[in-house]
């Protein structure tokens, strides 16, 4: 039985009947085909599918659609308009990614980060991305985009590779 | 991974979840931040035909001080707790323990009512709730009762709860000046549950220890105070070496978990070092 829910994502108002078991990632990736969004593990543990609920980083692998009734829900492909969020760009000039599966949900987690602290240290990045598993990277270079992304978002001056 | 079917409900009040549980009894189960209970649900471990989800009733979700006390409503996040000013001055173990569980986005969803209603033996809560001497605010059907954290955990995934009630509030006591406190855990390196954790509290007067409470988690099925510690370290002055004699009394005689993540030795080692890193934490 399907239930009514309002959620607006990425800005854009839905209203929609979802199943209660539906999962908000197979909501947004079927329903919705945002599929910027990841599933990695679909057991909570690497973080390919985090999004934002309310502005707060979550793993949509560990919510219900309907649990998002009336919130706001931002993921990957909401960011920015041209794919030029500070933390696009810096993941772009810092090589933050290889082959890229786990970038979307190390973007939104990263966004969160900034929300809360524009200007976080090397430890606290890494201790923010503590629910991200990159298998390629090493995590250095996506530490480094991000650094980039919170001085470019404080008017900073900021180097290239 | 999808769980069975079931029907979702979301009721307004606290009353309007008693009954639903009244109505649908062991059908239904409740649901706050679903950060134990979906992924058990997506394997199937578990298959309600009804969800009951308590975590918009907005009179579960506060931080607030009360004569004395600090209440937390069940549905208060990890994170909300973790990072609230007044948690952080008053308790600092609190807040050192909720902002130690899992990751962020755990830490977004994730409450502390659904968290001691789960009782996982590894859980990061149950230690300090115990060392705090925290109260657990219970509604059910024939009205509300307060149950002691020492008489809550009662084993593994087992609490004092009966079957058809809800945890309200989770009520702290603001301890008296002259006390420090700290919980420290060694993370399970993969899950980031706690393989040990220590939650101390230390409330001194001319130097030496006037009061002392120090719980574990992790350690044994159930989390659990451990009175041999607070007692060699009671009326000390505190040192590195009354520390460590305090710390090496730890997880004396109780029974200690065993398994592929660590050994009895191990997690015996573990809460010595804990108990130690604990206490010089909780002597600043
Ligand atoms: C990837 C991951 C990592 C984690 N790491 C840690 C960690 O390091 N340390 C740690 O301690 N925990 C960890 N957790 C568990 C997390 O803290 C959970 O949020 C918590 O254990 C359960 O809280 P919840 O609000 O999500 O409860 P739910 O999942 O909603 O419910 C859990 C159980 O409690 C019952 N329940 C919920 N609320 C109430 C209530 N108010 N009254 C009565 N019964 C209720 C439910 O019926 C269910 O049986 C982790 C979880 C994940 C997914
Ligand atoms: S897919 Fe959600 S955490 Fe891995
Ligand atoms: S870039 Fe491949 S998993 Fe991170």
């Amino acid at each position: 039985m399907g239930i009514p829910i309002n959620v607006k994502v990425n800005g854009k108002e839905y209203s929609q009947e979802v199943e209660p078991r539906q999962l908000l990632v197979d909501f947004l990736r079927e329903t919705l085909r945002l599929t910027g969004t990841h599933v990695g593990c679909d057991t909570s543990g690497c973080g390919a599918c985090t999004i934002l609920v309310d502005g707060n980083a979550v793993k949509s692998c560990t919510l219900l659609a309907v649990q998002v009734d009336g919130a706001e829900v931002t993921t990957i492909e909401g960011l920015s308009k041209n794919g030029d969020h500070p933390l696009q760009e810096g993941f772009k000039e810092e090589h933050g990614l290889q082959c890229g599966y786990c970038t979307p949900g190390m973007i939104m987690a990263a966004a969160d980060l900034l929300t809360n602290n524009p200007n976080p240290s090397e430890q606290e990045i890494r201790h923010a991305l503590e629910g991200n598993i990159c298998r390629c990277t090493g995590y250095h270079n996506i530490v480094k985009s991000i650094q980039y992304a919170a001085d470019k978002m404080q008017g900073k001056e900021v180097s290239h590779g | 991974m999808i769980p069975s079917s079931f029907e979702y409900h979301r009721p307004a009040s606290v009353s309007e979840a008693l009954q639903l549980l009244q109505q649908y009894g062991e059908e239904a189960k409740i649901m706050s931040g679903g950060h134990s209970l979906l992924p058990s649900l997506k394997l199937r471990l578990s298959e309600p035909g009804h969800l009951i989800d308590i975590s918009r009733i907005s009179d579960l979700s506060y931080i607030r001080e009360e004569g004395g006390v600090i209440a937390i409503g069940a549905c208060s996040t990890h994170n909300a707790i973790g990072k609230s000013a007044l948690v952080q001055e008053k308790i600092p173990m609190i807040s050192q323990a909720a902002l130690a569980i899992g990751d962020v986005q755990v830490r977004n969803r994730g409450t502390l009512g659904g968290s001691i209603a789960h009782a996982d033996p590894a859980a990061d809560w149950p230690a300090s709730i115990l060392a705090s001497e925290a109260e657990i605010v219970v509604a059910g059907a024939n009205g509300t009762r307060n149950i002691a954290a020492g008489d809550f955990f009662t084993g593994i995934f087992m609490t004092a709860l009966e079957e058809n009630e809800i945890i309200t509030e989770i009520r702290i006591p603001i301890p008296p000046a002259n006390t420090h406190s700290a919980y420290l855990k060694f993370p399970q390196p993969a899950s980031r549950f706690a393989l040990v954790g220590c939650a101390v509290m230390i409330t001194r007067s001319n130097g030496s220890v006037e009061r002392a409470r120090v719980a574990f988690t992790g350690v044994s099925p159930s989390a659990f105070r451990d009175n041999a510690v607070e007692e060699a370290i009671t009326g000390q002055a505190v040192n590195a070496d009354s520390i460590k004699a305090a710390a090496d009394k730890a997880a004396e005689g109780v029974d200690i978990m065993s398994d592929h993540y660590a050994s009895q030795d191990y997690r015996k080692h573990l809460a010595k070092v804990y108990a130690k890193r604990a206490l010089m934490a909780a002597s600043n």
